[in-house]
């Protein structure tokens, strides 16, 4: 047994005869540990992720979760895609998207509702089940995907730039969200995003990933409070010292065309 | 469908109903050729207290029921087949592009010679006319299956069986729908040009058909097609009501509701 939740080990990966767009990642991510993935676009997050998830078999190296090789998608696997409108279903109903997972693992009806409502519940949803996507707004809906995201308990929590389409204020309360669903549940997460400043917010470690092909660029502990405030923790001087870090990494000195 | 619209359309027939009313009545047009719009209107209605005319309405519709019933049963799950293995919509494809373009109409001497000129001819025929729409509208729904909504289902564990179940049919449903109203007009098209070809039985259009063999049929033949007409109105109306009552979630119906 190994206390590191996911490993990416030398991974590489090109889609049909066309350039690399991975090459040599090298990862680790202990259990319980918050990752952001940062990266101009084009560096190839994205792809990371699918790779993490199953969905895309890398052309080379491997990615292990919990000691067991990434061949197919894992069990026990969450993914919130940005586009919410898309990722969750509109014929079903909110209670029914969320539980949707749970039918894999066999759970009767009854015990699938109960398990809905209560997630639903821990994303501030409660009483919405019985809605549909399409009569919430975007960030309620993007609290459905993530309820149903953690509704089969995942071992780890794929996100793919979660918060990118909702306005600032919706944002910044989602973020808190999962801090705290991170903070109370110790979930491990693995946060794609191209936002430099909620990288460094949100995550306990920030993985700068550049492109050309993708490789991992800088690994930067994040040393702020586990507990964090939109205000307060973002006027932090260890805050805007990272920020600044973080931000070089991703547009190194002379790369910035005017 | 809007009030103003309501109106105007009302507007329109009653126009349309004026124009004929005038040329028949003035005598540019002779009332053999072209009887009085009201005469043909009291004709039909009329004919909807004569139990042999019902029965006969009856026959048709059990026709056009049987063939689109039919339709469905055969193009919903070929256009599955199709639309989610690519291997098996090459293979198809020839011999549907072969087909298709065959007037159905054109079909009728050859099938009436081997099956007779019953129902089992007409049933025939209609479901030919009707498997193309509701065939081709699968497939074209299959393709437009959000490939999000497809990861998601996949990054939940989901199979591939599964996902064309949960995902590609329910997102498909709208346009089968659609074929399903297409072809519905076309059947009813089918089931009465096939009954006036036979030219005897039951049915609407051996009643137009023996009108048009009688003097001064004119009248009766038109009170045959008002009939027609709105047998076509009905079933589009209602499968127009269906679709928005099952499909709310739909762009066009969401603008609608908004």
């Amino acid at each position: 047994m190994t206390a590191h939740m996911l490993h990416i080990d030398h991974l590489g990966h090109r889609y049909g005869v066309g350039p690399p767009v991975l090459a040599d990642i090298q990862l680790t991510v202990p259990d319980g540990q918050l990752v952001t993935l940062v990266g101009p676009s084009g560096c190839g997050k994205s792809t990371l992720l699918r790779c993490v998830a199953g969905l895309t078999r890398p052309a080379e190296g491997r990615v292990t979760l919990d000691g067991e090789p990434v061949d197919r998608v894992p069990d026990r696997l969450g993914v919130v895609f940005q586009d919410y409108s898309r990722s969750l279903f509109p014929w079903l109903t909110v209670r029914d998207n969320v539980s949707l997972p749970l039918r894999r693992q066999g759970l009767g009806r009854a015990r699938r509702h109960e398990e809905a409502a209560l997630m639903l519940e821990q994303v501030g949803l409660a009483g919405t089940g019985k809605q549909h996507p399409w009569q919430l707004s975007g960030g309620m809906q993007q609290r459905v995907a993530l309820a149903r995201a953690l509704a089969a308990r995942p071992a780890l929590l794929l996100m793919d730039e979660p918060f990118g389409a909702l306005d600032a204020q919706t944002r910044e309360d989602l973020e808190d969200l999962l801090l705290r669903l991170h903070r109370e549940g110790g979930l491990t997460v693995l946060f794609v995003t191209h936002d430099i400043d909620e990288s460094v917010y949100v995550g306990d470690r920030v993985v700068v990933l550049a492109p050309g092909p993708g490789h991992v660029r800088a690994d930067l502990p994040v040393e702020l409070p586990p507990v964090r405030d939109q205000i307060a923790t973002r006027a932090l001087p260890e805050f805007t010292e990272l920020r600044a870090e973080v931000g070089r990494a991703v547009r190194p000195a002379g790369t910035a065309t005017p | 469908m809007k009030r103003g619209e309501a109106l105007l359309g009302c507007a329109g027939a009653a126009g349309a109903f004026a124009v004929c009313e005038t040329l028949s009545r003035t005598g540019l047009v002779p009332s053999a050729d072209l009887p009085p719009a009201s005469e043909v209107l009291a004709r039909a209605v009329e004919l909807g207290g004569q139990a042999a005319f019902l029965d006969g309405v009856a026959a048709t519709l059990q026709a056009w029921a049987g063939g689109l019933g039919l339709a469905c049963a055969l193009a919903v799950p070929l256009g599955l087949l199709l639309g989610s293995v690519p291997a098996a919509n090459t293979a198809a494809r020839v011999l549907i592009e072969f087909l298709r373009p065959v007037p159905s109409v054109a079909l009728i001497p050859l099938v009436s010679l081997l099956l007779g000129s019953g129902t089992a001819t007409t049933v025939t025929l209609v479901t030919y006319a009707a498997v193309w729409p509701i065939l081709f509208n699968t497939v074209y729904g299959m393709g437009e299956t959000d490939p999000v909504a497809k990861d998601t289902l996949r990054a939940f564990g989901f199979g591939r069986f599964a996902v064309v179940l949960r995902v590609a049919l329910p997102s498909a449903a709208p346009f089968i729908a659609a074929g399903i109203r297409i072809s519905a007009a076309t059947a009813l098209i089918l089931a009465v040009a096939t009954e006036i070809l036979a030219g005897f039985g039951e049915g609407l259009g051996i009643f137009v058909a023996q009108a048009g063999t009688a003097t001064d049929g004119t009248r009766d033949v038109l009170a045959g097609v008002v009939w027609a007409g709105l047998l076509g109105l009905v079933i589009n109306s209602l499968l127009v009501g269906a679709e928005r009552r099952l499909f709310p979630w739909t762009p066009d119906h969401r603008a609608r509701r908004a």
